[in-house]
């Protein structure tokens, strides 16, 4: 009988690699039951879990709430346009409110670094990180390792090129923790104003010519440029960046070799990705939103029993 | 800790094969009938019995086995946790006839749960249950075997434990163990 080693899932840095190999397992099964007829299993019917998210998002909101759903948890939901926040309450207030109504467990998106983390010191609730401002996306992270192993067989080996903007990027972070977990090698690329000053101390590759990485990856995982993130210009014009940074389907057949394509969405069709390139048979940007939801049962599933 | 063999590998090979025939007086030649074991032990016990009736009626009786961790009332009140095992059912039970298939029937929680999980691949005629070891008096709901290897009657101290040479076990054998009191 396994079980994970945490009580929240804050980040890919804080879990083993037997924990992402158990949430895979579990993720296994619970894939299988979202292609029965009945895509519902009881489990998580005795627990409430809110959905708090202080910043926008559609694929993990919805992913979570069905991945909630599906388990039949009950569901409340929590955005801060349209909350109290907005009167000036506190962070620890508000989750201290809603957890006064009786609620188990928190899924929270947040724009700064470490607002779950702090949370997990004054609350009793399993919490799941659901994106903390620059710093971790773990569940992002697990459904492209997921999908990568769905797709070759296995992480372990692969190398997986990572290709945008690194510095505002949370799924970057997660992504090359949980990748060098499973044991596969990482490389980042993009124009060196957007690669984080230390970010070879984590032991990746750096690279800036984006054809080089290409030809070197099994995987490439490409980012959105986080326009919403950038206090000042990192680069002259997204023009340019399209220019230098920008994948099509021409570059993809121009390689020697097949390459798969990632993209954790929202993707800016023309900017980072071509639309032949995202639509391609390369592609497995929908597998990944599909595996979303069984990675995010498992994740729930898992915790549920750490209580 | 003490272990007392009450099923040798003779012994199991001849309940066995009376199970499978006690199963062909009621279905026939099986053609609308279908096998489900229980995960994760009842699956050995659903893979020996459909191949004595493929020896028997020459012929693949559909097998397939349910996992009912997902299913289960003990999630999260039970001390160790729980994991789940695959779920293989590639056929349709929709009006079919059928058979689930445990090891040992105790508390009859896991067939509860399993009716439930069933129930997600349709809606079948009817249900059975066979079970190669039935503990008497134990029971915490209302549900009975059809088809019952041998009646034990034990202690709730005590557990049930079925070897199979599938899972590298030396040889078939059941055993019933009962731990020392400290």
């Amino acid at each position: 009988m396994q079980e994970l080693s945490v009580r929240h899932l804050l980040g890919i840095k804080d879990i083993t690699p037997q924990d992402i190999q158990l949430i895979f397992e579990t993720a296994d099964n619970f894939k299988d039951v979202l292609n029965r007829p009945i895509k519902k299993v009881p489990s998580l019917r005795d627990i409430t879990i809110a959905n708090v998210f202080f910043e926008n998002s559609t694929r993990t909101r919805l992913s979570f709430e069905l991945a909630e759903k599906r388990l039949s948890a009950d569901v409340i939901n929590f955005s801060s346009s349209s909350s109290s926040v907005k009167k000036g309450e506190t962070l620890l207030d508000t989750v201290n409110n809603i957890l006064a109504m009786k609620v188990d467990m928190i899924v929270m998106r947040h724009s700064s670094p470490g607002a779950p983390h702090f949370l997990s010191n004054h609350i009793q609730a399993n919490i799941v990180n659901a994106g903390d401002g620059t710093h971790e996306h773990p569940t992002q992270a697990l459904l492209d390792s997921f999908s990568i192993r769905e797709r070759l067989g296995e992480v372990a080996g692969k190398k997986v090129v990572i290709i945008g903007d690194i510095l505002h990027s949370r799924v970057a972070l997660s992504n090359i923790f949980a990748l060098q977990k499973l044991g596969a090698e990482v490389m980042v690329c993009g124009p060196t104003t957007l690669l984080p000053k230390h970010i070879r101390q984590l032991g990746v590759k750096v690279e800036t010519d984006v054809r080089r990485a290409l030809q070197w990856c099994d995987v490439a995982n490409v980012l959105r440029i986080q326009l919403e993130r950038m206090q000042m210009k990192y680069f002259p014009s997204l023009r340019e960046y399209t220019l230098y940074y920008g994948i099509n389907k021409a570059m993809l057949d121009s390689l020697d070799k097949e390459i798969t394509l990632m993209h954790p969405g929202p993707i800016n069709r023309g900017v980072e990705l071509s639309s032949d390139a995202a639509d391609s048979h390369h592609s497995i940007i929908l597998n990944q939103v599909e595996n979303g939801v069984a990675i995010r049962m498992a994740v729930l599933f898992l915790l549920a029993q750490k209580q | 800790m003490q272990k007392r063999l009450i099923v040798n590998p003779s012994l199991l090979e001849i309940m066995v094969l009376r199970l499978c025939h006690q199963l062909i007086e009621n279905h026939g030649d099986f053609s609308d009938s279908v096998i489900l074991g229980l995960q994760p032990r009842g699956k050995f016990v659903a893979q020996r019995i459909q191949r004595t009736l493929s020896t028997i009626l020459g012929k693949q009786v559909p097998t397939g086995y349910l996992d009912t961790t997902f299913h289960r009332d003990d999630f999260r009140r039970r001390e160790t946790p729980l994991t789940a095992n695959a779920t293989k059912v590639d056929f349709l039970i929709e009006g079919k006839k059928v058979i689930l298939v445990d090891d040992v029937l105790y508390t009859g929680r896991s067939v509860r749960a399993a009716l439930d999980a069933m129930i997600a691949y349709g809606r079948p005629a009817s249900v059975e249950l066979l079970v190669l070891i039935d503990r008497v008096y134990t029971r915490q709901l209302p549900i009975q075997a059809m088809y019952v290897g041998r009646h034990v009657n034990s202690l709730q101290s005590q557990r049930v434990l079925v070897e199979w040479k599938e899972q590298q076990a030396p040889e078939d054998n059941i055993w019933l163990i009962t731990k020392n009191e400290e």
